[in-house]
């Protein structure tokens, strides 16, 4: 680059490269998920089948409706979220830590491109492969349901989205702090997974006695899988069964997001788990 | 007229690591443009820490970074744009193959897909790798993934090329290409900083020698008057009939390691034909003569043993 060059001619030609960086990772992110689908697409699409099966139709024909509706059709969502969540999270988590672990990361850290390329790009791939599997267990529901009706579409696809990514973000910073295959385990296990069947993917926390109604409120779960069914069974699901008030809903998940990208990208910017 | 920056410019930089170990201290280092550097060094003494912080992979604990005139601490982006880096471990997606990698590495680099495919085509065939670019990296031989890492280095075509320790673990055959290839980027105007372990490789390649030690440059000059300080180099005559217990080689010293062949020290301003002539005189014929070690080598001995000694004692 010439010494004489412009410093707007430098920050234009370095977004550009950034925006090719970006296009880079996530044609790889893709074309990784995409590479090893039996890995990353049929196991949670057999998962969320069986939930279909087992507490849909052999138990749910048992419970009846739940606020109006079949309590196949009022778990839908429910799945749908969990879904999005536990893929956007484990598809971030598995590609930057093996990245680390086999040391390729090192490919990225050392080019020019901007840490916050890096976070977006590795992001794209967990949503993608969130939504990807998040529609396909959408479609799966309706052999399952007798109609599939969803109240409001942007409504619906923006929660997945903002949640997708909120994951792909957690998901990052464990790999960043994972050490071993081990610690890539931890939070999925003992984290991710009673927060989320605890946040309200098979029930409505209204039918929950107090203080258990209260505290389940504390649990950031809770307003994703809420607002996703608010999207798609709003007309037809009883007022009280409507856990949150879609506008905290929304404000809450994206002032997770603001706080764990801040949080990923001061991480990244100092090395952490990274850089010696 | 002004002078064009240096390729690396390095003043007081140290690391400390969370351990405490000091890995170095307060080194400073001068590599020209277009320049041919061999950074030498025993395990442990460096080499891979100021390489690491050349390319941001480690962090520093003080001082300066300079490439082409670039801060890296001002602009951190503008330094990596610079830079090539070929590190000793491969550290590719395995599962990948060539032309992935090194199509994404070109992205990385902010190179335009159409530009990104032409570089890698060039890049993969110069590396005879163009018939393997589908083949998945696992299924490589060593040295064609160390083509592959240089070939990735190269596709955004760095000023500065550097170079961890390419040939650790590759035959002699590979090796010699590798070199070729070497000096082929270098010639190019592409400047190259090695380390090796391989002193032979420093001594056919580079034209300036820095050798670290304990985090310390304790040598920093061109090859030429590295290799005048050696004073006195040692050769061994392989002799055509068992030698007599007297050799008439008062003067020198020497030794017989077994009944034909002789070790002799020879310093520098004295001349070989006196040696020959000796020899002659007890009627003493030698069928081949070659260096003990490699000058480089012997030179490095005795730079790097004295601190070893400290080390071992304190």
């Amino acid at each position: 680059m010439s010494e004489a060059t412009a410093p707007g001619v430098i920050q234009d030609s370095r977004l550009r490269a950034n925006l090719v960086g970006l296009q880079t990772l996530v044609i790889k992110e893709v074309t990784r998920l995409l590479r090893i689908w039996p890995q990353t697409i049929v196991p949670p699409v057999i998962t969320t089948t069986l939930y279909y099966i087992i507490f849909g139709k052999i138990i749910g024909s048992r419970v009846g409706e739940m606020g109006g509706v079949p309590y196949i059709e009022f778990i839908v969502p429910g799945l749908v979220m969990m879904s999005v969540i536990n893929n956007s999270y484990s598809n971030v988590v598995s590609s930057f830590f093996s990245a680390k672990f086999q040391r390729n990361v090192e490919e990225m850290l050392i080019s020019p491109m901007h840490n916050s390329v890096i976070l977006l790009g590795l992001m794209a791939g967990g949503m993608t492969r969130a939504m990807l599997i998040g529609s396909i267990v959408l479609l799966v529901s309706m052999f399952f349901v007798e109609t599939l009706s969803i109240y409001s579409i942007p409504l619906t696809l923006s929660v997945a989205l903002l949640t997708a990514a909120l994951f792909s973000i957690g998901g990052f910073i464990n790999a960043l702090l994972a050490r071993k295959f081990d610690d890539v385990a931890i939070i999925p296990t003992f984290v991710l997974t009673p927060l989320t069947y605890l946040g309200g993917v098979f029930y409505s926390i209204a039918l929950l006695p107090q203080p258990w109604e209260t505290i389940s409120r504390f649990n950031p779960i809770v307003y994703m899988v809420s607002a996703f069914r608010y999207g798609i069974l709003k007309d037809r699901l009883s007022p009280e069964l409507i856990d949150i008030n879609i506008g905290v809903a929304f404000a809450a998940i994206c002032v997770f997001i603001i706080l764990l990208f801040s949080t990923a990208m001061w991480m990244l910017n100092r090395g952490i788990g990274l850089r010696a | 007229m002004s002078r064009s920056p240096s390729a690396l410019e390095i003043r007081n930089l140290s690391k400390t690591y969370g351990d405490g170990t000091e890995a170095l201290q307060g080194i400073d280092l001068d590599v020209e443009d277009g320049e041919f550097f061999g950074l030498l060094g025993p395990n442990g003494a460096g080499k891979s820490t100021t390489i690491g912080i050349i390319t941001s992979l480690v962090n520093k604990t003080g001082g300066t970074v300079r490439c082409f005139g670039i801060d890296l601490d001002q602009d951190q982006a503008g330094v990596k744009q610079q830079i090539g880096l070929v590190p000793q471990e491969f550290n590719f997606n395995q599962f990948e193959h060539p032309l992935q990698i090194v199509m994404q590495q070109a992205g990385y680099y902010g190179i335009p897909r159409k530009l990104a495919r032409r570089r890698t085509e060039k890049y993969l065939r110069q590396m005879g790798l163009w018939d393997k670019r589908t083949t998945k990296a696992r299924m490589l031989s060593g040295g064609m993934k160390r083509r592959l890492m240089i070939a990735r280095a190269l596709v955004h075509e760095p000023r500065l090329l550097i170079l961890d320790e390419p040939t650790a673990g590759v035959d002699i055959e590979l090796r010699r290409a590798t070199w070729a290839l070497l000096e082929e980027v270098n010639q190019q105007g592409t400047t190259v900083i090695l380390t090796t372990h391989y002193l032979e490789e420093a001594e056919a390649l580079c034209r300036h020698i820095a050798i670290i030690d304990q985090g310390r440059i304790v040598e920093n000059t061109d090859k030429k008057s590295l290799l005048a300080k050696l004073n006195i180099e040692t050769f061994v005559l392989d002799l055509q009939s068992p030698a007599p217990a007297d050799l008439g080689l008062d003067g020198y010293h020497h030794c017989l390691t077994d009944a034909t062949t002789l070790e002799i020290d020879i310093a520098r301003d004295r001349s070989l034909n006196d040696v020959f002539y000796l020899l002659s005189c007890q009627n003493i014929e030698v069928t081949s003569m070659r260096n003990k070690a490699n000058r480089l080598e012997e030179l490095f001995v005795n730079l790097v043993e004295p601190n070893k000694d400290l080390k071992g004692q304190s």
